[in-house]
């Protein structure tokens, strides 16, 4: 199952990310896991939360904004780990744009975030393969 | 003593120019009149016949011609003769809405290297010296007139054209080049890349330098003659009058001599179209005198600028023009093209870009720097940066094709771009390029 990430354009300047964060924090959602990519120029924050639809209405305010489907697969919190799920993904020829990862507040769970060409084809093999992927429901109750 | 390439005419007196110029005028009015619809309507509608015309003063009588005409006339409206009497078309750069095709006979481009020679020879140039023309070669006009004014004189002419720094500096070392001309913006370079090669001011045998088609300071003056151990002159010309030498200095550097026997220059009010006394700050206006392929009669340059007729050290009686002070519309020169906005604005909305941009210049180590910040819609953000910089090239190459230069895109997120009362600032110019 693929998860729904927000992302919003970020000016690369003091402050930008605060007022980001700020709104989603006063939205009063959750974040699960963030990531921030940049250039000399702007950043693109990408972030996975407990409700997405009501900081996306929140952040759409401050920042431009755009859902994307991603896949957040499980890992055990162990060397080797994400090397055995880049191994399965790779066979598969699907290209990854761009990963991150977060863990959970149960010990030993950690979640791979993986921004792909081809969701549906990295679906599969990951579930053929036994690697649980989290679900957009999965994310409210995720601890 | 002054260096002369026509002594007899640079230095005529007053009343002799005056007389070659009210029988030119006749004949050039006489000419287009006859052979360009375009104006002879204009002409009509203004209710001026040929025979109005009988001196110069009666010049004011005359129709404008604007850039809006050129266009408009674009490509063979405003052609003066037949096309088998031509022999050379050059263009400026830009679209093709913008872009002006100008024709030449063999007399048209004999009288344009001639006043390049003259602009050579007023900065010492003789037959002795070697000539490197590092300006481009091609539709621009730099690169052809200074090569035929270098071949008029008789130097050695070394027809380098833009670019290859490499090769420019080898070219000038191992053969001594004597005169550089080039725009001043690669003018300084080539100084900077001199000295970034160990080489001294005194190193090379260059003594002079001709350089324009862009602005520049006296202090890039100052700069350029340091850093080249050279003496550097400023050159003036616009394609649709022929190309640069329509003025040129002399030693005295204190203005460009016009070439009074083959242009008739006015200073304008801007708005008004009024003719203002000499020494008032206005729009320069040209009228040809003696042109067959591209006859522009009272056509409107823009520049602004300031006519001078101090008697002047070097012996030359033309008037002098100051360097253009500024423009009278939203004409942008930056690295030697003419860049107007709505050039900008019209690539924008070709590529599916709202027209909500802002143009950057600055000037950074003698080279015009430009930046264009273009807000994107909404639904053309992407979560991967290599989507966006895609889009970015994307954009520099349509403008790059537009404008014959690539400006640097910074996408920005929409409704960023400062706007002042309500009305966006397009254009930030941070070059003082006027002192």
């Amino acid at each position: 199952m693929a998860i729904t990430q927000l992302s919003a354009f970020l000016e690369n300047t003091p402050g930008t990310l605060y007022q980001a964060v700020s709104t989603i924090s006063d939205a009063g959602v959750n974040l699960r896991a963030l990531s921030v990519a940049d250039t000399s120029d702007f950043g693109i924050l990408r972030v996975i939360v407990s409700d997405t639809e009501k900081t996306k209405a929140a952040l759409s305010d401050v920042a431009v904004c755009t859902e994307t489907k991603v896949i957040a697969a499980k890992m055990s919190d162990e060397a080797g780990a994400l090397k055995k799920i880049l191994a399965i993904i790779q066979e598969t020829g699907v290209n990854i744009e761009y990963v991150y990862a977060f863990t959970s507040a149960v010990a030993g769970n950690a979640y791979v975030v993986l921004r792909v060409n081809d969701v549906e084809s990295a679906e599969e093999v990951l579930a053929k393969a036994g690697i649980a992927t989290l679900s957009d429901e999965d994310l409210e109750g995720l601890l | 003593m002054s260096n002369y390439y026509q002594k007899e005419i640079e230095t005529a007196s007053r009343e002799e120019i005056l007389k070659i110029q009210n029988e030119k005028i006749v004949k050039q009015v006489k000419h287009v009149y006859e052979n360009v619809p375009y104006y002879r309507n204009l002409m009509d509608k203004k209710g001026v016949k040929p025979e109005d015309i009988q001196s110069v003063d009666d010049i004011k009588k005359l129709p404008f011609l604007s850039k809006d005409d050129l266009r408009e006339a674009y490509p063979y409206g405003l052609l003066g003769t037949d096309l088998k009497n031509c022999v050379r078309i050059q263009s400026t750069s830009g679209t093709t809405g913008k872009r002006v095709v100008a024709f030449y006979t063999q007399h048209d481009v004999d009288i344009w290297e001639e006043c390049c020679a003259r602009a050579i020879m007023a900065a010492g140039g003789t037959n002795e010296d070697v000539c490197q023309i590092s300006y481009g070669y091609g539709l621009f006009t730099g690169g052809p007139g200074l090569n035929g004014g270098s071949h008029k004189v008789g130097c050695l002419t070394l027809p380098m054209s833009s670019g290859n720094t490499d090769r420019q500096l080898q070219f000038m070392m191992d053969l001594g080049a004597t005169i550089l001309c080039c725009t001043p913006s690669y003018a300084a370079y080539l100084g900077e890349s001199l000295a970034e090669r160990g080489y001294k001011p005194e190193d090379n045998k260059l003594k002079a330098g001709i350089f324009g088609a862009e602005p520049w300071t006296e202090e890039m003056r100052k700069s350029i003659e340091k850093s080249l151990g050279i003496k550097a002159y400023d050159i003036y010309g616009l394609t649709e009058t022929s190309g640069p030498g329509v003025s040129f200095e002399c030693e005295e550097q204190t203005g460009m001599h016009i070439n009074e026997d083959h242009f008739y220059a006015e200073i304008i009010d801007p708005k008004t179209g009024e003719v203002l006394p000499e020494g008032t700050k206005g729009e320069l206006v040209f009228t040809s005198l003696d042109k067959e392929g591209f006859p522009l009669l009272r056509y409107r340059t823009k520049d602004i600028c300031i006519l001078s007729r101090k008697k002047c050290s070097c012996g030359r009686t033309h008037v002098k023009m100051t360097k253009p002070l500024g423009r009278s519309d939203d004409m942008m020169i930056i690295r030697g093209v003419n860049v107007f906005p709505s050039q900008i604005e019209a690539v924008l909305l070709k590529e599916g870009y709202t027209p909500n941009y802002q143009i950057v210049v600055d000037r950074a180590n003698n080279t015009d720097t430009f930046d264009i910040y273009v807000e994107f819609a909404p639904e053309q953000f992407s979560d991967k940066i290599a989507d966006v910089q895609a889009r970015e090239k994307a954009l520099n190459a349509a403008m790059r094709s537009m404008l014959g230069i690539g400006p640097k895109i910074h996408l920005v997120a929409p409704k960023t771009i400062t706007r002042s009362e309500g009305k966006a600032v397009r254009v930030i110019d941070k070059r003082k390029l006027h002192d």
